[in-house]
């Protein structure tokens, strides 16, 4: 596969819930093999973003197109792992029998749960029932389940919440080694010192995609030291232009 | 439709129910004690235990089944494991036929306690084989389970989902013949009757009561029966959304 074909192929997507429009026409490229973070403060449409690209969200316009097919395509079952901003595990399993049933689910064989669980760091757990884990534990219980079968790309929403420092830089490790490996990437976050560690940003903002670029180049632009501060120049750079 | 996702589902939820002894002892042990409720209420009067003992053991499984697996798929939908699973290849289908599966298992182990209770211990008084009150009474609580499992793909909470059981299930026990027999309802509602599943159960109940068996009259309302499971699945599967707003 060409390392620098596109993954995933947005274009002009609008979506609509309810009465109330919360995408107004955002278009993107994720370079396959790249690791994407979504950033933006709570509300902006990072999550409705994420649902249309896995295929969940109702009321898309627009091109939205994964692995070089639309998005929600019954081929693509299985080839994208997705980790919702909430824990999707049973809470009355264990670490491990949640993973197996995944993986029976997927048709992987059950030598994946293993490996999974050590990419997390949770066989210490594995045999502990989920809703007797903490938060922590629980969300990388979730994000071990979309590491089965090794998906073309991961999609994952929040994943680092509540993670304390030293598990974040691990997990920011696997996400670089899973893409180095061939992965794409896309992380949503609404903290800004995670954005350094991505090779490339979306800033998100009231349904707008403000910014995509390199982390370098959107320091370079903003004259900012920090991203914090490039993401209040934008914002101030787009009010000031409206 | 994968035979192995399916399984995998039902042996899943056979896994969580292990751990939850409380809906297991509720799921098993209430049919009985409400039969033993009844048969006590009417002690003075043994007839009138025998002729609604048999629907009884049609209608208790059934509310029972309907109400615990009316909130399955609500639960798994506001847990997100239900968006994890549509994006796994999982048919629509797969996931309400496992849990259909994994609570017929269930329905298995209620109908032999439920109909043991009943004729060794109640004295309950039946013509007909106690198999195929057996397999009645199996079939009608696996039939709660498809018209939960229907009910829950309609609503969007769990608490729309519990307000399905008055909605769905009390008109059809008002009407399945258990109160007034079907044959001498007015002709509208006895039309409406006709169309309710739960009328088959009963009628598949009450016939290998009377000692009408498996050959004449019980077996065409179980092979109903059946058919109702059957669309109730096929219905919900075809209501459950893998997009939503």
């Amino acid at each position: 596969m060409m390392k620098n074909a596109a993954a995933v192929v947005c274009r002009d997507v609008v979506v609509v819930r309810g009465e109330r429009e919360v995408l107004h026409g955002v278009g993107f490229d994720l370079r396959t093999g790249s690791v994407t973070g979504l950033l933006g403060p709570s509300g902006c449409g990072k999550t409705t973003l994420i649902r249309a690209i896995v295929g969940l969200q109702a009321k898309v316009t627009g091109q939205v197109e994964v692995l070089g097919l639309p998005a929600g395509a019954p081929k693509l079952r299985g080839r994208i792992g997705y980790v919702t901003q909430e824990p999707s595990v049973y809470g009355d399993l264990t670490v491990t029998e949640n993973l197996r049933f995944f993986a029976a689910v997927l048709g992987v064989g059950s030598d994946d749960v293993g490996r999974v669980i050590d990419a997390v760091d949770l066989r210490s757990h594995a045999d502990v029932r989920v809703d007797q884990l903490s938060g922590g534990q629980q969300s990388r219980a979730s994000l071990a389940a979309a590491l089965l079968g090794n998906p073309e790309l991961l999609v994952l929403d929040e994943p680092t919440v509540g993670l304390d420092p030293v598990l974040r830089r691990d997990l920011w490790k696997l996400f670089h080694r899973l893409a180095d490996d061939g992965a794409t990437l896309l992380v949503s976050s609404h903290v800004m010192d995670e954005a350094s560690r991505c090779d490339r940003l979306l800033l998100m903002r009231d349904g707008d995609l403000l910014a995509d670029e390199t982390p370098a180049a959107l320091l370079e632009s903003a004259g900012t030291a920090d991203l914090e501060q490039a993401f209040l120049v934008l914002i101030d750079q787009k009010a000031g232009a409206r | 439709m994968t035979p192995r996702v399916t399984f995998a589902v039902a042996t899943r939820v056979l896994a969580q129910l292990r751990r939850d002894h409380r809906t297991v002892a509720m799921l098993i042990v209430l049919p009985a004690v409400l039969v033993s409720l009844m048969w006590w209420m009417f002690q003075d009067s043994p007839t009138t235990f025998d002729r609604i003992g048999g629907p009884l053991l049609a209608v208790f499984p059934a509310i029972i089944m309907f109400i615990v697996t009316s909130v399955a798929t609500l639960r798994e939908r506001s847990s997100g494991t239900l968006s994890r699973l549509f994006t796994m290849p999982m048919a629509k289908l797969d996931f309400l036929l496992g849990y259909a599966l994994a609570f017929a298992l269930i329905a298995v182990v209620q109908a032999v306690v439920v109909v043991s209770i009943s004729l060794y211990a109640l004295d309950l008084d039946i013509q007909g084989a106690a198999w195929q009150l057996g397999v009645v009474a199996v079939l009608d609580g696996v039939l709660g389970t498809a018209l939960g499992l229907f009910a829950s793909a309609f609503a969007t909470t769990e608490f729309q989902a519990v307000q399905m059981m008055p909605a769905v299930m009390i008109p059809q026990i008002l009407l399945c013949g258990l109160l007034v027999p079907r044959d001498d309802l007015p002709d509208v509602l006895r039309a409406i009757s006709d169309v309710l599943p739960l009328s088959y159960a009963v009628d598949a109940v009450a016939g290998v009561a009377q000692g009408n068996g498996f050959g004449s009259g019980a077996g065409a309302d179980a092979l109903v029966v059946l058919a109702f499971i059957l669309a109730a699945l096929a219905l919900g599967a075809a209501t459950l959304k893998r997009r939503t707003a």
